[in-house]
């Protein structure tokens, strides 16, 4: 599951910071009391199953065959990183995660900017486009394989064949779009989902920025272009790295796509796709073990970043306060 | 060009205004379009869902098939016998009792983290938050041996711990920053009056910070509502919850569209009410608190 990521957030200013100072003794463990619970679960839960994935991760051990069961060593990540099958998963991985993350964070920036100012309908407009996040994702990935993408009956190739008619082509294409780009199918049910994500984390940057610092660009004659470019994105700049690293997070975990859309055929088999069958139905108990760590290793790298991001901001909100 | 002879502000000021009502009703609609183009999957959905099998299924679409409750009457059941509410009723209770436990965790954390708060308190609450962002799958090995050596496979009272474990930091910080809110002189007060913790929580923090508890809440149920991959592995027939179910609903045989829409509707219902419901905190649940 999870390991902690070591970071050094900087503390914000302590209100009050004489009761802390008593490290030991009755008064600080009724401090610390409360939070106990919290934390022995998570650790309990959360960091017990990653320490046996590590040391499963050093065993040749397939469940089928379980008197084979062996040490040895690092072998394991030999395999991970010489197997055909999971190298391109990596590849698959990268190739989905950063094709979602960018796609959304343009179109979740794009929205973001058309809902920062006041029109009609505004509130409801909100709702119909939060409406993609809130759709389980099961049902979701189920509504874009069968409803939109299906090739006898999909709504996008009875679209094509609306238009086609409007031009009198009585033979439109009708494309078989999974099987024929499986990667942008999977990527673009996900865009739609994660959409909303980024515009929400966006817009509450755009709400944050000061309105008299803009209001007097404008009296300056700032042109709507400049305004955007030296003073919206810059002020921007801490948002988009936060939706950029907590979707990072988020969609490199994704399995429910994948799962449903494609079953991991067709070259769109990601690592938790990858390892979840390794284990699930290969019975490659070390090995599933040690792509986990490597997808942990690599999380690790991004969400340091990501950790570090959110402290900042953090700490930004605990100085105001 | 001609009206340059005439110095005349109140026109051309007038025109720059119209202008920019112009371009602002336009930017409206293009608002309003974005948000229609974007939710026009989720109204195929519904509107599929209200159309007879053979009205679902065509090619151009049938936009205006009369409608009918065929799909859903499908979806529970009217004719297989094979109703989806044993799969409906486990999600609901996983969902539901892996918040209640949730929050039970994380209102006293929270109140360590915020009022009277531990040292260092901020690497406590980043060591919760890293939590959240390693990868599920790399503990799914060691909880599935777990749970099959306990005999806890296909129970539902072990997901009820896994999402507690997925939820909590998200609730943590969630908490931390409504507790944060509370005026410290209340809390006091109901100290010097004798009051222990947990009545201060249950009868001080929690009533102050309702809201904010109600949005947590929500968005932990939500996150839990929708989990598959623990409840693939670690659930067969019995503890099977809603997202399983449907993976498995999709029969290859004759249509099913209508009563896949009606099925992934049902099945996303409890969702878009939570999440309508918790529309203003969603952003901050979702950037653990991050982005206020």
């Amino acid at each position: 599951m999870t390991t902690a990521v070591g970071t050094t957030p900087q503390s914000p200013p302590r209100p009050a910071a004489a009761p802390d100072r008593r490290r030991t003794g009755p008064r600080a463990w009724a401090t610390r009391a409360p939070l106990l619970p919290a934390l022995v679960f998570l650790i309990v839960v959360t960091q017990l199953p990653f320490v046996a994935t590590l040391v499963i991760s050093l065993f040749d051990w397939n469940s089928l065959n379980p008197d084979k069961r062996a040490f040895n060593g690092l072998d394991n990540y030999a395999s991970v990183f010489t197997d055909a099958a999971l190298r391109e998963s990596v590849l698959t991985t990268i190739l989905l995660t950063a094709g979602v993350v960018i796609a959304t964070v343009v179109l979740g920036l794009a929205l973001a900017l058309l809902l920062d100012r006041a029109f009609f309908g505004r509130g409801l407009v909100r709702t119909l486009l939060i409406t993609p996040f809130l759709i389980v994702p099961v049902s979701a990935a189920l509504l874009w394989k069968h409803a939109l993408y299906n090739p006898e009956y999909g709504l996008l190739n009875g679209a094509l064949s609306w238009v086609g008619e409007l031009f009198g082509d009585t033979t439109p294409s009708q494309p078989d779009w999974i099987a024929e780009m499986p990667l942008l199918a999977v990527i673009a049910a996900l865009v739609w989902q994660w959409t909303p994500f980024m515009m929400l984390i966006l817009l509450a940057g755009l709400q944050s920025r000061p309105a008299e610092v803009v209001e007097a660009a404008r009296l300056d004659g700032a042109s709507a272009w400049q305004t955007f470019r030296y003073l919206t994105l810059p002020h921007l700049r801490r948002y988009l790295e936060l939706g950029v690293l907590l979707g990072a997070v988020y969609i490199v975990q994704n399995f429910d796509a994948v799962f449903t859309i494609t079953a991991g055929g067709l070259g769109t088999a990601n690592l938790p796709y990858t390892i979840y069958q390794t284990f699930y139905q290969a019975h490659e108990y070390g090995l599933a073990s040690a792509a986990g760590v490597v997808v942990v290793i690599g999380t690790i790298i991004i969400a340091t970043f990501a950790l570090r991001t959110v402290s900042s901001l953090f700490s930004e909100e605990a100085n105001r306060a | 060009m001609t009206t340059a002879t005439v110095p005349a502000p109140t026109p051309s000021a007038r025109g720059a205004l119209r202008r920019a009502k112009r371009r602002s009703t336009a930017l409206g609609l293009l608002a309003w379009a974005a948000g229609l183009a974007f939710c026009l999957p989720a109204l195929w959905m519904l509107l599929t869902s209200l159309h007879a099998e053979s009205d679902a299924a065509t090619n151009p679409p049938s936009l205006f098939a009369p409608l009918t409750l065929d799909g859903y009457r499908a979806f529970f059941g009217a004719d297989t016998g094979v109703t989806p509410w044993p799969p409906l009723l486990n999600s609901l209770g996983a969902s539901f009792f892996s918040t209640v436990l949730v929050l039970l965790l994380a209102l006293p954390a929270a109140y360590a983290l915020s009022i009277r708060r531990v040292r260092k308190w901020t690497d406590v609450m980043f060591f919760f938050l890293s939590t959240k962002m390693l990868p599920v799958v790399a503990g799914l090995l060691p909880v599935y041996l777990f749970a099959k050596n306990a005999g806890m496979l296909d129970n539902i009272w072990l997901l009820v711990l896994l999402y507690t474990s997925m939820n909590l930091p998200i609730a943590v910080w969630m908490m931390q920053s409504f507790l944060a809110d509370i005026p410290v002189s209340v809390i006091e007060a109901a100290q010097v009056d004798g009051a222990r913790l947990p009545t201060v929580l249950a009868r001080v923090v929690a009533p102050m910070a309702a809201p904010g508890i109600a949005a947590t809440a929500l968005i932990c149920f939500i996150f839990s509502w929708n989990e598959l991959l623990f409840a693939r592995v670690l659930t067969g027939v019995v503890a099977q919850t809603a997202p399983v179910f449907l993976t498995g609903f999709v029969t290859s045989q004759g249509l099913f569209l209508a009563q896949l829409c009606a099925a992934s509707v049902v099945v996303s219902l409890p969702v878009l009410a939570a999440g309508y419901a918790a529309q203003d905190k969603l952003v901050q649940g979702l950037s653990l608190g991050a982005v206020k």
